[in-house]
């Protein structure tokens, strides 16, 4: 198979698959068996990228054979690659899981054809070296979010996708415009090409017009990425679309906006002086301390899981905004972490609530009794996202404290720390009253096929059990992914062949 | 409610094929000048809905009896196949391929992939607009 | 005539924000779509305008303007189209579903005491 095409085969094959299941849409299982292949496939083809990575050093391909810098150019680093992996997977579970959790109706209303075009859209944007392509990838990933959200068209999903649509087309006018500045300023799109010519410019004339593209790119991811407080539509939007839509937006659709800061970060805004740091840096601990009230607050399984998605962004984009090589490499290390426990998470709640009919804490309980299997998988979860020893959470926030007090951030590494012990806090809320206590019999729990149910969220704490233990063997591959952050020169070098 | 159009309905019968032809016009036009899929299949969509106002919902299933949904799934089938066309030939996605080929009758003809993608943008369009308005359109009865 | 179509992208965010401050959700997808006119505008601006050269010339040409703008509008188009008419199709489907285009009514506070 061609092989200088091979960066793009995780998002050709959903693409493909999508337009087949189009045609499919009369048989539910035939859109069943395509879709979990499809999503199978494009697993192991994203483990093969990241392993030719490893190999080979950074892929590149210029689309239409157009030379970069000027046509479109796919570009795949360790850091692209690993989500793409971490993407596929993820897609992969929520798939398995809608077999039995999404119902017929949805099905037959391409439900499945509308995950693979996100999926196009979310690997597109981790793939893509060229920044008004990453916006098409977006809006790729933003119609089907779209379309994700309304399906079903319930009553509080018609009202709140009437505000997640309106918010969205207000960043993606925002991200034209910082387009249109950017374009104006160093006249090219390539991103590799954009940090050659910000160099340049900053040497000479004055880096205050970069610092306010910056700004306005900072508040477009942050919209999306769910920061401070531009986090404000996340809780809403993410409650009203069944469990399996939710773990995907969760685990994948805030994690793209995140994503793209430490991008455009790392390679244009870093050498402004420290202004956009500053900000970066301010908000993501605002962010930690707003996503812990909120998860504190609410006794709706739901809702604590989603204000954990806040403060995990925060908690990132801190290890992000110190640049420093541990808590930079701790960043990935969690990102990774969080897109997997995230998705574990939101489909164990979604399992939790279809089991006993309410999502409101205070009316379940005793779930240990009847479904043991369900609750230890829960418990490893909850243990894994506060980031116990040795479980996959754990590894990532210590190197991103570590990186906070060497580069004398004490405050907000504190901060980071003290985050662990609240969002234990909030998800074992969810534990002591969920599961255990005194046994409640549900209305509908007879009908629930909950052993098919849990096979996905169980794949998926497996691996991010793996992932914590077997830390040393993954640590050279997020080394690399760090790498090319700090030295960027690497990637630029790679896209431009100089 | 419904009221008798006659002038706008004979108007239809002969307007929608000027329009049908000045949009495929424009869909060939776009090779090298101003035109392409994305303004011919507005075009046709123009022309499918002037049909739709002048009669109704009923009259264009019966005249067009298409799945537009299944014409986006056919047009993206036509623009990515052209993509993945590169791929057997080992160059990167997208790749285009042209040349000059004797057809009898009609002579030196110069031909280009890119047509058959643009092809799949039309085809694509007219789905997307057309699956729009009966959405909204169907609504009535 | 840089001066001149800034002020006009301004008038357009200026016209598009008041609309979609207002409750009425048609008004809304109005204002997206002014916003949507305004960002093509600027976007068009920022490209530099330049007049009496096409964008599609030989390797010799002396002036020319800069067609990569206009490619990225043509696309900025493309999209906002498209989320434009799946707006209007939902703002239609929640007046039916839900019996209201006020926002103030659709708050969805009821669920969270």
């Amino acid at each position: 198979m061609a092989m200088i095409n091979f960066l793009i085969l995780p998002i050709l094959v959903p693409l493909i698959t999508a337009v087949i299941l189009i045609f499919l849409n009369k048989s539910v299982i035939a859109q069943r068996w395509v879709s979990g292949l499809s999503a199978f496939v494009t697993v192991i083809l994203s483990a093969l990228l990241v392993n030719k990575v490893k190999n080979d050093g950074i892929q590149t391909l210029n689309l239409s054979n157009w030379d970069a810098p000027f046509g479109i150019t796919l570009v795949s680093d360790m850091l692209s690659a690993l989500l793409v992996l971490t993407t596929s997977i993820v897609a992969f579970a929520c798939i398995i899981y809608s077999f039995k959790g999404i119902g017929e109706a949805r099905e037959k209303h391409h439900f499945y054809a509308a995950l693979q075009f996100l999926i196009v859209g979310v690997n597109g944007a981790f793939t893509t070296g060229d920044i008004f392509n990453l916006f098409v990838f977006f809006e790729v990933m933003l119609m089907s979010s779209y379309a994700l959200i309304l399906l079903g068209g319930t009553n509080i999903q018609l009202r709140e996708s009437i505000k997640y649509i309106l918010v969205n087309v207000i960043s993606s006018g925002l991200f034209v415009i910082a387009v249109g500045y950017l374009y104006s300023v160093v006249g090219t799109l390539n991103m590799a090409h954009i940090a050659e010519r910000i160099s340049e410019i900053s040497g000479i004339s004055q880096p205050g017009v970069i610092s306010i593209i910056g700004i306005i790119f900072l508040i477009v991811f942050g919209l999306k990425g769910a920061i401070f407080p531009l986090y404000f539509w996340l809780p809403g939007s993410y409650y009203a679309p069944p469990a399996p839509v939710m773990a995907i937006f969760g685990a994948l659709l805030t994690k793209v906006g995140v994503y793209s800061i430490i991008r455009t970060y790392s390679l244009f805004f870093y050498e402004d002086g420290g202004y956009v740091q500053q900000v970066i840096m301010i908000l993501a601990i605002l962010t930690i301390i707003a996503g812990i009230i909120g998860a504190l607050a609410y006794w709706d399984v739901k809702k604590i899981i989603i204000y954990n998605i806040i403060v995990a962004v925060g908690v990132i984009l801190f290890g992000v905004s110190t640049m420093n090589e541990n808590a930079l490499t701790g960043s990935i290390f969690y990102l990774i972490h969080d897109m997997i426990i995230k998705a574990a998470l939101f489909l164990l709640v979604g399992l939790m609530a279809t089991i006993s009919g309410t999502n409101n804490l205070k009316q379940m309980g005793g779930l240990i009794k009847n479904y043991p299997g369900f609750s230890w998988t829960f418990f490893l979860a909850a243990l894994a996202l506060s980031g116990i020893p040795p479980l996959s959470g754990f590894v990532g926030k210590v190197l991103i404290v570590q990186g906070g007090f060497s580069s004398e951030y004490f405050i907000g590494a504190a901060i980071v720390l003290a985050s662990s012990l609240f969002v234990l806090i909030s998800i074992m809320k969810i534990f002591i009253n969920g599961v255990w206590g005194e046994p409640k019999t549900y209305a509908n729990e007879k009908s629930v096929p909950y052993k098919q149910l849990l096979i996905a969220p169980v794949i998926l704490v497996i691996l991010s059990i793996c992932y914590g233990v077997g830390a040393d063997f993954v640590y050279p591959y997020i080394s690399q992914a760090a790498e090319s952050l700090i030295n960027t020169n690497i990637y630029i070098d790679a896209v431009l062949k100089e | 409610m419904k009221t008798s159009n006659v002038i706008l309905q004979s108007m239809t019968k002969v307007l929608l094929f000027l329009i049908m032809i000045f949009s495929i016009y424009i869909f060939f036009a776009g090779h090298y000048t101003p035109g392409g899929g994305f303004v011919g299949g507005l075009l046709t969509s123009g022309a499918i809905l002037l049909l739709l106002l002048a009669y109704d919902l009923q009259t264009v299933r019966n005249i067009l009896p298409v799945n537009f949904l299944y014409m986006v799934a056919v047009g993206l089938v036509f623009a990515i196949g052209t993509g993945v066309g590169s791929l057997i030939f080992d160059k990167p996605f997208l790749t285009h391929a042209f040349g000059d080929i004797h057809v009898p009758i009609l002579g030196e003809l110069h031909l280009h992939t890119a047509t058959l993608f643009d092809l799949g943008v039309y085809l694509v369009v007219v789905g997307v607009t057309m699956s729009i308005i009966q959405t909204i359109g169907g609504d009535d009865e | 005539m840089e001066i001149l179509m800034i002020f006009i992208a301004g008038i357009l965010f200026m016209s598009a924000t008041y609309l979609m401050l207002s409750r009425s959700v048609v008004r809304i997808i109005l204002g997206t779509t002014v916003l949507s006119h305004g960002v093509h505008l600027l976007l068009l601006t920022m490209g530099g305008l330049k007049r009496g050269a096409p964008p599609l010339v030989g390797e010799e040409a002396s002036a020319y303007t800069d067609p990569l703008p206009q490619a990225l509008i043509l696309t900025a188009i493309v999209i906002a189209f498209g989320v434009t008419a799946l707006f209007l199709v939902l703002g239609y489907r929640s007046y039916k579903e839900l019996g209201t285009d006020n926002m103030e009514k659709l708050r969805g506070n009821d669920g969270n005491d």
